[in-house]
């Protein structure tokens, strides 16, 4: 018989993932609801989720890349930027949706127990299929422009969307918590989405921040952006040292965001 | 056997922070500290040196009760009792402060019905989201699905988005996912306070259905006293968080009715307590006669008011006063509203009252609501639902009855006009 037991709550243990497993049909559920509605909004469907990256490349390349000659390690410029706008908007997407996802369900959260760390997974899966869509757009631009990808990113690009996952996760479930305190934090936040990606080697590439170039690795997504182009398009030699600085600065981000959220989850219910 | 159900020593506490209906927001807080860096710096030494006495509220405490399996159990107690904390301590929606609680068995909750229903998604679709986050599992929905359509009789509309749907399509189609789980415990909150009266009975008597049958445990709480005593054997009664009696839903309800009826007629608010919010205060009501005198008993054959004072503190609002007169079972006798008028927005303060006309109520307890609410947009600055408690009496020198000496079944009695012709 399934014994429940309710106590004061502590903070993360290793039931909370237990729990997570116990709920994945849940999880599904809503990120099928997310995926559903959106698509049922937008009256071209489907397409939105390639219409937005592949406009803003376009425009990207007409600006930067034609007369702006923003330089592009030697790659043509709409695929160089597309690459990197792909795992960016997965980040960004994700970041600000997982942010807002505990106000956006808050008619849920008051009525139902869940193990809320539900929501902020299910808005990253939502994003993660806009994200294989769009991944489909440069596949077809790779074939246009005769790239084809080394054999190394069977391994790499894995490891990069983990990493990707766990900054968008973790810097999430911080903003996610924060925001049920502090409401204006969700009116803040594109103001600074919008200048992480001009410090993101996105529309550009790192090299031309010559010697200074070392600061921009403290960004988590510019390992990311650098290392997909460099297995796609190869831009340059996959540089194992920056993954791996990213990977470790990723899972710190998560373990934090983890425990801060769980910290705060037990009076999710009260203050919302 | 072990009890299905074990609650020990469960405790909740809230802390009350001044700040009314507005949050936080991170600028004001970074303003504060830039402001008065000092003030901020000293405040949270106090804070974590624990000088700082934070207002703490018990909403439940020392709450212990065992229940065996196949119990229906009522909660009941006045607004502000705890029930609704209890069911959300138990539901695991927020955590207990102090206690434990053991339960045995899969729990569900019902705290609302639809809870979830996405309006853009179509009735199929939403019986499957809105079973997922009941705790219902994929399976089992495909294999209910076809017996939660035929309980809605929404079937036609299966493709409908539900934004499209009636609400009392709305609710029937949300109840009938309900009502399908297959719980050990099931928790259950005044969701039967929705929908038309003809589903209610349909609700309930399902409820009773799966009880009888499958031996499940049900906790429900609610005002109404009349579906309390159709379906629960046993009864809670919580007061100020605390239980104030538990057992046979006869001699509880009895006694709590009882009580209700000691209460006041003449009440008063001060401080922190009185009920309101920044734009008004309430600060007193009153059960008066003709002459404007306080009453401990109305008399069914002349006029009664329901008096109360408040204050408006800022401009700009137009608060209008209203009255909600409830029978003791909780149901609504009827509201009344001023009407809307300049002066009722201006400041300082305001004495209304509501005139119920002679021969319009019966003989009985009433409860009466005080509130004070902007209609455009909404906004209560304040509800007590329970604010006063009156009797009405027969006058027995005076009486309609005749000799018929029992009480005459009905909320109201009112005289009415008859026309007569012998023909």
């Amino acid at each position: 018989m399934k014994l429940t037991i309710i106590r004061p709550k502590k903070t993360l243990s290793l039931d909370d993932f237990r729990e997570i497993w116990a709920y994945k049909e849940l999880l599904y559920f809503f990120t099928w609801r997310d995926f559903k509605v959106r698509y049922k909004q937008t009256f071209i469907g489907i397409l939105w989720a390639v219409f937005q990256p592949f406009m803003t490349m376009v425009v990207f390349s007409i600006f930067f890349g034609m007369l702006l000659k923003v330089p592009s390690d030697g790659v043509p410029y709409p695929i160089f930027v597309y690459t990197g706008l792909l795992f960016w908007q997965f980040f960004s997407s994700a970041l600000s949706e997982t942010s807002g996802v505990l106000i956006s369900n808050q008619s849920i959260i008051t009525k139902v127990y869940f193990p809320r760390l539900i929501l902020p997974l299910s808005s990253v899966a939502t994003k993660f299929v806009d994200f294989a869509i769009a991944a489909a757009i440069l596949g077809g631009m790779m074939a246009y422009y005769g790239y084809t990808p080394e054999l190394m990113s069977i391994v790499v690009l894995p490891i990069l969307l983990v990493i990707t996952f766990m900054a968008a996760v973790g810097g999430g479930l911080f903003l996610a918590a924060m925001n049920v305190k502090y409401r204006d934090v969700r009116f803040i936040l594109p103001f600074f989405i919008q200048l992480l990606l001009f410090v993101t080697p996105v529309i550009y590439p790192a090299s031309i921040a010559g010697k200074y170039s070392w600061i921009l690795a403290f960004n988590p997504m510019m390992g990311v952006i650098q290392n997909a182009r460099a297995v796609l398009l190869g831009t340059a030699p996959v540089n194992w040292v920056l993954i791996g600085i990213s990977f470790a600065a990723c899972a710190a981000l998560l373990i934090i965001g983890t425990i801060y959220f769980k910290k705060v989850e037990r009076y999710f219910a009260d203050v919302i | 056997m072990r009890p299905i159900i074990e609650i020990k020593n469960v405790g909740k506490k809230y802390n009350i922070t001044h700040q009314r209906g507005s949050y936080v927001a991170l600028r004001d807080v970074l303003t504060g500290i830039l402001k008065n860096p000092f003030r901020f710096a000293k405040y949270k030494v106090k804070q974590v040196a624990g000088f700082e006495k934070k207002e703490e509220f018990w909403a439940l405490r020392c709450v212990n009760l065992e229940i065996e399996k196949g119990d229906i159990v009522g909660i009941i107690g006045h607004n502000g009792a705890g029930k609704s904390t209890l069911l959300k301590i138990l539901t695991g929606i927020t955590p207990p402060t102090e206690g434990e609680i053991i339960m045995r068995g899969r729990v569900a909750s019902l705290l609302e019905v639809g809870t979830g229903f996405h309006p853009e998604l179509t009735g199929r679709e939403n019986i499957f989201l809105n079973g997922a986050i009941l705790g219902m599992t994929k399976k089992e929905l495909t294999r209910k699905f076809d017996e939660i359509v035929a309980f809605s009789g929404v079937e036609k509309f299966l493709d409908t988005p539900v934004k499209h749907y009636s609400s009392g399509m709305y609710v029937r189609l949300a109840f009938s996912v309900a009502a399908h789980m297959e719980p050990d415990i099931l928790l259950v909150d005044e969701v039967l306070a929705v929908g038309d009266a003809e589903f209610q009975k349909k609700c309930l008597g399902k409820m009773e259905e799966v009880t009888n049958k499958e031996g499940r445990t049900i906790l429900f709480v609610s005002h109404n006293m009349a579906a309390i005593q159709r379906l629960c054997p046993k009864t809670m009664w919580l007061e100020k968080g605390n239980v104030k009696m538990f057992g046979k839903t006869e001699e509880v309800v009895d006694r709590y009715l009882e009580d209700a009826k000691s209460r006041t007629t003449d009440a008063s608010w001060m401080g922190r307590n009185a009920p309101g919010d920044d734009i008004a205060v309430l600060h007193s009501a009153r059960i008066i006669n003709e002459y404007h005198e306080s009453i401990p008993l109305a008399t069914a054959n002349k006029k009664v008011g329901v008096e109360f004072s408040y204050e408006v503190l800022k401009p700009g609002h137009a608060p209008v006063p209203n009255i909600h007169i409830f029978t003791l079972r909780g149901e609504t006798a009827f509201i009344s509203h001023e009407e809307l008028d300049e002066k009722l927005g201006t400041v300082g303060k305001h004495r209304a009252t509501m005139w119920i006309p002679e021969n319009l109520l019966n003989e009985g307890t009433y409860i009466a609501g005080i509130a004070l609410s902007t209609m455009r947009p909404l906004k209560i600055h304040f509800y007590r639902q329970d604010a006063l408690v009156f009797n009405v009496v027969e006058d027995i020198m005076h009486s309609r009855k005749m000799d018929f000496n029992q009480k005459i079944p009905g909320v109201v009695r009112p005289r009415l006009k008859w026309d007569h012709k012998k023909i």
